[in-house]
């Protein structure tokens, strides 16, 4: 018991010093990394607090796509300013305010807490059978929680079309500009060429295993994510154009298979999103697997970024 | 047995961490960038092996036993890439980086 507080003791500690790095950097870039490495320490956090699954998420999402996001922010930031634009003393003063505002609140709910947290975890563990799955967090998402979880997949479809609707009207339909190296880097290719093989085999394990273990479609998408990308930036291949159409269809299957199937059980089952009893597992698999497409193809055009203009070539 | 098993990973792990440690100092003292990098990449192979081949003995069968030989290898192979990749950029921009 003793000897984990002071290992626990230290990761808080740790995080609390890595998130007041990351507030208090001078640049962006030093900010940045010390984000995603606030997130992998998140994810140690998780891990243990015996949530594997928030642990895997936020390891893959907080710690990889974020970051991969923010530098991208950053290198576009660094070439568009120059970055001593200081702000007035009263919107330094406003926004120390309201974030202290925030944790005030955040603070005070957490003091609040009942003696006794309500909680419907003996009612989940109860009916997991019903829906033929052993892990109870993707029991919660897909089964309890379905309209989420489906509202959710959609949010990042709309995050997707606000990065694609900032580039100019000649660049529709034009190719991301994700690019890091002018001329191909041999170091580079090699990785890109050995690891996505491992990277995909990974990737769809975790969806499967999803199921009844940790892991997930979110998690196992972000893993084929990243593989993609790696192989777009070390040129092996193109980035596509966003009219293509399987790209459109891969973005979109993922709620549109949950929605069918959220219809289908106003038929085959009680209502919207209700699962077929007997069957639930295999609808879930289904859509699990066509979520982890969507989510591979929306996460990797998101870090790709807007689209430029075609060049002729 | 089990004592001799516990034995062991108690050194290898101690080792390991020895390594952690002197790569930190290594990182934090070194005068440039490649040199960090070199203090770097003792932690990836030596420190993460040394814990690695530690664990392998409590390890859960020898399906999770595999699995923390290929974490390790993994993390050999992004390391050696990544460490390739910094060094690279830092002769391109000259040793003033």
């Amino acid at each position: 018991m003793t000897s984990w507080f002071f290992g626990d003791a230290g990761v808080a500690l740790l995080v609390l010093a890595i998130g007041a790095s990351t507030i208090f950097a001078r640049k962006t870039f030093d900010a940045a990394i010390a984000f995603v490495v606030y997130g992998l320490l998140l994810a140690i956090a998780w891990v243990r607090l015996s949530a594997i699954d928030v642990a895997l998420t936020e390891a893959a999402i907080g710690g990889g796509m974020t970051g991969t996001l923010l530098l991208g922010a950053v290198a576009r930031l660094r070439s568009a300013e120059p970055d001593d634009t200081r702000l007035g003393l009263p919107i330094q003063l406003a926004t120390g305010f309201c974030c202290a505002l925030v944790a005030a609140c955040l603070a005070a709910a957490l003091l609040l807490l009942p003696e006794t947290i309500p909680t419907l975890a003996p009612a989940v563990m109860e009916n997991l059978a019903d829906t033929g799955l052993g892990n109870p967090v993707a029991g919660v998402l897909f089964s309890y929680r379905a309209l989420d979880t489906l509202l959710e997949k959609v949010v990042l479809l709309l995050a997707l079309l606000g990065v694609w609707s900032l580039a100019p009207n000649n660049a529709w339909n034009g190719i991301p500009r994700l690019r890091l190296y002018d001329r191909p880097n041999s170091t580079l290719t090699f990785l890109a060429q050995l690891l996505p093989p491992v990277g995909v085999v990974v990737g769809i394990y975790m969806c499967w295993v999803g199921a009844n273990e940790p892991g997930g479609a979110f998690q196992g998408g972000t893993v084929l994510a990243a593989m993609w990308l790696l192989v777009i930036i070390a040129r092996l291949e193109r980035a596509p154009s966003i009219g293509q159409l399987w790209l459109r269809v891969g973005l979109v299957v993922g709620p549109a298979v949950f929605l069918a199937v959220g219809l289908a059980g106003l038929v085959l089952a009680n209502g919207f999103l209700a699962y077929p009893p007997g069957h639930a597992k295999a609808f879930i698999v289904t859509v699990e697997f066509a979520l982890t497409i969507s989510i591979a193809a929306v996460l990797a055009m998101l870090a790709a970024g807007p689209p430029q203009q075609v060049q002729q070539e | 047995m089990e004592f001799a098993l516990d034995l062991f990973t108690v050194f290898t792990l101690l080792a390991g961490a020895l390594f952690f440690l002197a790569g930190t100092v290594g990182l934090i003292r070194f005068p440039d960038p490649l040199t960090r990098l070199h203090a770097l990449t003792k932690v990836d192979n030596l420190g993460l092996g040394l814990v690695v081949v530690g664990l392998v003995p409590q390890a859960d069968g020898w399906v999770a036993a595999l699995k923390l030989v290929i974490v390790w290898l993994l993390v050999q192979l992004s390391g050696a890439i990544v460490t390739q990749l910094i060094a690279g950029a830092i002769r391109e921009r000259g040793p003033s980086a």
